[in-house]
């Protein structure tokens, strides 16, 4: 009996070893240690042997029966493990092939300038107000202090409905707008779409975008005027910009500035882009003219107040490197995608 | 504004100062430049020479050998030109020299007589033709005046002398010249000014012998000064007139008319002279045109006056358009032997009216428009006669006559230092500000806080404290404040509608619809084209007054027809597919003519084609729109009238009963209007009302944890109902526990009967408390199937 199992084992053994599929290793474990398998029948015949040997071939038959077993766990692990690397082989694939993508949207320029712009101001401390495309000339002009000989106001410069009517040279009126339906403090920017009679070519547009700001509180200074906008112009051309303030005219504004930044390709050494002088001209700005304030009903003696303004078309053709404004409103596709 | 350093330094020591250097401090007390023209470094090697030999060419008939002397040598020179003579001084191109085109000049052979040099004309030193006197746009440039021979012309000339353009503002008309010019330069750089030499030696009869002058309107003639020249000799001005004048971008005429154009740039005031013989009876008289009246000015146009032009008389006739042109009929000739100066004040918006009337606007009109103070006029007079002597042009006569009834008087204004520092945001003391207000001569007491300032009158543009605030602030240096930043507590953010704007574009964004820009005017043609009927009220627009054209002459009452013409665009170009919105303002005119402001309203506007492009994959944007936009609660409804779009494939897009907007294929015959071949799918939505109807506020809803039940069912439909029709009888019989409904399949062809097509379903049943039974899913499933059959006559397949 002991050889028999002796013999059974090495068979086992010897089968298990050659086994190459789990299948097969199924079988074998069915041959072996089935209900009806080759161990199982030893063990059944365990009744008609002599009751010294019982224990002895018992305990054999249990550790051929473990062994065994534990073997067939063995391999069977083994089996998987080398089943997976191979179905894992199988599925290698060329990850160089281009990928699957599905079709996003691009924001216009323009539009992606503006909330760049708005988030700067938003994180300083803005609210943004919107007007009308179309606008009363006396809040346009007027309101704005504009002499009413002011070549601007003519009309091979602005667009007019009436003689009442015409469309925001500017977005200047929103301020008006503002300061008549709000009590100091005001702070807000005013983006959106502006109009000037100008044929269209490389550099000009009939229609164009502006953001502007104005700030009206108790002692606003105009070294508050340059402290915010060489913040602002940190924040859109970076860290190293440095500003230019150059006294200017403006009706709107006394003392008035035009701003300039230095450039940002050359960082203000000159090159081709700033025409070699290391500056570039990016807006207008002044203390809010203390007519002004009192058209709109402020008290100028109480409060002043700062206001600029600047070309958000050009900002976004200089930080984008575009050299034809035409491109803005030809909305070609392969344009927009770019963005 | 151009000026010559050259001309600046007879006020202002400048000319050992570095060029940039003055540039860049100008600019920084608010004369901004456009620009400094180096015209010497335009050529190179140009030599001050004389002829001393004229011969002609043996060789050529329109060519002459010429023998000129640079000092150290004789030049032999072969030339063409024929407006020289023997002892002419002339520019001389020697060996190795460049012109102004950047020509090299070298010694050569021209028709076998060696050349060594050439004479240059204007041009050829760099002046564009515009400034090139008559005389010489041909010929050769004769030096008249005393010129060392063999001296180079960059220092004898000068031609050494950089122009500095200026951009003037509005504001400071007196810096539209030379002395206001050297003002800011005087004040910017803390130097001496120099005023002009307003000496007249010798002055001879009077005045009053020659003529007489009455002003009737005194309104529009502020100042009337005049004098008297005679014996004038009409010649050429001396070559450093000429040049002076030419660097200032005015072309040399004669002497008197450089004297007059050059005291115009040196004081900013414009003066007319009169050939005095051709005034009739000694007269002038000041008065407005009658209606009617004629005058033929000095560019050779009869001009027809009325009453809103101010005229210049003689006893009988007009004789000059004031402040604007004079008359052919007095015009200054060669043969002019007796000159009457006319140096007057205008009204300046008179000027500008009378200018526009008569649609001619000249540089003396520009400068009264700008405005001029009366009180420049009588130095400008005697400037006139100063350089009338100096230049030998004839004899002054004595006395002037000046019509100055109400002559300006000095102005007193108030200025408080500690307004000045509050709104600068440094901290001066009163002294200080005075101090830097005398540098631009104004005349100052300081007591306590209080500054009295008085400006010089010549400055028109300082009436109140700001205006002051302004020139303290500037000649101090906008460089020198410091930056600092608004005090206060202030949060920025985007307003709920703000919000939405964004979130709007976000999600089209993400629905691979990307975004345009197009022109708030569009051509009234576009309502044609999308063929809206005639009698519709999206005919009425506001329309502009002076558009760039007609194609520019409305403003857009929709965004459709901008899309359709960016999708022709595109389409020409072979894009194969697009998907693209604008989100813009429209505008519907309240009253025709327009009176009021008319409505300015949102919308947003999607257009798409390509291979892929259905009327369901746009749709499919329009549902994920309205879900991310929180509208989850809305209809389509079938719409055939809508002549933009195909009849069977548009609907209109409602919620809450109020009209969002339309979706649907464009029709055929809009698109063949807008030359596109191809369907395009366009949504158009009322961005007010999506706002309105928004719901951005998310509440979270459990996730169901009991089982669901399915069950699809197969129905055999007619053609003409509609999926929304199935759908209200399956939710409205379906329970509960009708959880959802998804259509899966629809099948028309093969096996199905003609007029017929098959619709599958799949219900999904679940209780948000329990686990259903099958046996009463079944029950809301027999029901829902007996329903359609009852009222759709739809059958089970």
């Amino acid at each position: 009996m002991e050889k028999i199992l002796d013999i059974m084992f090495e068979k086992a053994t010897n089968q298990i070893e050659k086994c190459s599929s789990l299948e097969e290793l199924a079988e074998i474990k069915v041959k072996f240690l089935g209900r009806k398998g080759e161990v199982t029948e030893v063990l059944k015949k365990m009744g008609s042997l002599p009751v010294e040997l019982k224990p002895i071939i018992g305990k054999k038959a249990n550790i051929v029966r473990n062994k065994i077993e534990n073997h067939i766990k063995e391999i069977e692990k083994m089996l998987e493990e080398k089943m997976l690397l191979k179905k894992l082989e199988n599925e290698d694939i060329d990850v160089t092939i281009p990928g699957v993508k599905k079709e996003v949207g691009h924001q216009h320029p323009i539009s992606k300038m503006i909330d760049e712009l708005n988030q700067i101001f938003i994180g300083m401390g803005f609210m943004i107000a919107e007007g009308p495309e179309i606008e009363t000339v006396y809040n346009n002009f007027d309101a704005l202090n504009s002499p009413e000989n002011h070549p601007s106001r003519s009309k091979s410069d602005t667009f007019y409905i009436n003689d009442e009517l015409l469309l925001r040279t500017q977005t200047s009126p929103v301020q008006i707008r503002t300061m008549k339906s709000q009590e100091p403090p005001i702070k807000i920017i005013s983006p959106g779409r502006c109009f000037r009679f100008d044929e269209l070519d490389a550099t000009h547009s009939p229609m164009f975008h502006q953001i502007e700001g104005l700030v009206i509180d108790e002692n606003i200074t105009m070294a508050d005027l340059k402290g915010t906008l060489d913040l602002v112009a940190k924040r859109v051309f970076g860290e190293n910009t440095m500003t230019k303030f150059r006294p200017h005219d403006f009706p709107f504004t006394e003392p008035s500035a035009e701003v300039d930044v230095t450039c940002f390709k050359c960082g203000g050494k000159g090159c081709k882009f700033c025409s070699g002088n290391g500056w570039i001209e990016i807006l207008g700005c002044g203390m809010v003219h203390p007519k002004v304030l009192e058209e709109c009903g402020i008290d100028s003696e109480k409060y002043s107040g700062f206001a600029f303004g600047m070309g958000i078309d050009r900002i976004a053709m200089l930080k984008y490197e575009i050299d034809d404004i035409r491109v803005l409103f030809e909305n070609d596709v392969r344009f927009l995608k770019q963005f | 504004m151009l000026v010559p350093i050259s001309w600046l330094d007879k006020y202002v020591d400048v000319k050992n100062e570095n060029i940039d250097d003055i540039e860049r401090k100008l600019i920084m007390t608010g004369s901004n430049t456009e620009g400094v023209d180096n015209m010497s470094d335009k050529f190179k090697k140009i030599i001050v020479g004389k002829i001393t030999t004229i011969d002609n060419h043996p060789n050529a008939d329109s060519l002459f050998v010429m023998k000129v002397d640079i000092k150290d040598e004789v030049l032999q020179i072969i030339t063409s030109a024929t407006n020289c003579s023997v002892g002419d001084i002339v520019p001389v191109a020697v060996n190795g020299a460049f012109i102004a085109d950047g020509t090299k000049i070298k010694r050569g052979k021209l028709r076998g007589e060696l050349s060594d040099g050439m004479l240059c004309s204007v041009e050829e030193m760099g002046f564009n033709k515009s400034v090139i006197p008559q005389k010489y746009i041909d010929g050769i440039f004769i030096l008249r005046g005393d010129y060392k021979i063999g001296e180079n012309v960059k220092v004898e000339l000068p031609m050494d002398d950089p122009i500095i353009e200026f951009e003037i503002t509005p504001n400071r008309p007196d810096c539209l010249s030379m002395l206001g010019m050297a003002r800011e330069t005087s004040a910017t750089l803390n130097k001496e000014l120099i005023m002009p030499d307003l000496t007249i030696k010798n002055e001879v009869d009077n005045i009053d012998d020659y003529i007489s002058i009455e002003v009737k309107d005194n309104e529009l003639c502020k100042r009337y000064a005049a004098k008297v020249i005679k014996n004038v000799e009409i010649k050429e001005s001396p070559s450093w007139l000429q040049l002076l004048l030419m660097k200032a971008g005015v072309r040399p005429i004669n002497n008197v008319v450089d004297i007059t154009n050059f005291v115009m740039l040196e004081y900013g005031q414009p003066i007319h002279a009169f050939d005095l013989d051709t005034l009739e009876g000694n007269k002038i008289i000041v008065r407005t045109a009658n209606d009617g009246e004629k005058i033929t000015t000095l560019d050779e146009v009869e001009r027809k006056l009325d009453a809103t032009n101010l005229v210049i008389c003689d006893a009988e006739k007009p004789v000059a358009l004031a402040g604007i042109m004079g008359g052919e009929n007095t015009e200054v000739k060669d043969t002019t032997k007796n000159l009457l100066i006319e140096v007057a004040n205008f009204d300046s918006r008179n000027i500008r009216v009378s200018s526009k009337n008569l649609a001619l606007r000249t540089e003396a009109s520009a400068r009264y428009e700008k405005g001029i103070s009366p009180s420049i006029a009588e130095d400008a007079a005697k400037r006139v006669c100063n350089l009338i002597e100096l230049l030998g042009a004839g004899e002054v006569v004595k006395g002037i006559i000046d019509i100055y009834p109400e002559e300006v008087k000095e102005n007193e204004i108030n200025v408080r230092a500690s307004r000045v520092n509050k709104l600068i945001g440094f901290d001066l003391e009163a002294d200080e500000m005075a101090n830097i207000l005398g540098k631009l001569n104004v005349k100052t007491t300081v007591d306590g806080d209080n500054i009295t300032a008085i400006p010089p009158l010549y400055r028109l543009d300082l009436n109140t404290e700001i205006d002051f605030v302004e020139e303290i602030g500037r000649i101090y240096g906008y460089e020198n404040i410091e930056n600092t930043l608004p005090q206060g507590n202030s949060w920025g953010e985007k307003t709920y509608t703000q919000k939405l704007d964004s979130l709007a574009k976000e999600i089209l964004f993400a629905n691979g619809v990307s975004e345009i820009t197009t022109y708030s005017f569009i051509s009234p043609s576009t309502l044609n084209d999308l063929r809206i009927s005639e009698e519709s009220h999206l005919r009425r627009y506001v329309k502009i007054e002076n558009p760039l054209g007609e194609e520019f002459s409305m403003m857009r009452t929709n965004l459709i027809a901008n899309m359709l013409k960016v999708i022709k665009n595109n389409y020409n170009r072979k894009i194969e597919e697009l998907s693209l919105f604008e989100l813009g303002n429209i505008f519907i005119p309240k009253d025709i003519p327009v009176v009021e402001l008319p409505y300015e309203k949102k919308r947003i506007v999607v257009g798409s084609y390509g291979d892929n492009e259905t009327f369901y994959t746009t749709k499919g944007v329009l549902e994920n729109f309205l879900d991310g936009m929180g509208i989850k609660d809305y209809t389509l409804l079938k719409e055939k009238n809508d002549n933009v779009f195909h009849p069977g494939k548009c609907a209109t897009v409602w919620s809450d009963k109020k009209l969002l907007g339309s979706i649907g294929e464009v029709h055929p015959k809009t698109l063949a209007n807008f030359d596109i071949e191809r369907e395009v799918f366009v949504i158009d939505l009322d961005f007010d009302v999506v706002i309105e109807m928004a719901n951005i506020d998310i509440k979270y809803e459990k996730i169901a944890k009991y089982p669901t039940i399915q069950r699809d069912i197969a129905l055999l439909v007619k053609k003409e109902i509609t999926h929304q029709e199935i759908l209200d009888i399956i939710n409205k019989n379906g329970g509960n526990n009708l959880e959802s409904v998804s259509l899966f399949d629809i099948y028309e062809g093969k096996q199905i009967e003609e007029g017929y097509k098959s619709m599958a379903y799949n219900l999904t049943f679940r209780s948000k408390e329990r686990t259903l039974k099958e046996k009463e899913v079944t029950k809301k499933y027999n029901a829902v199937i007996s329903k359609l059959e009852e009222e759709l006559e739809i059958k089970l397949r």
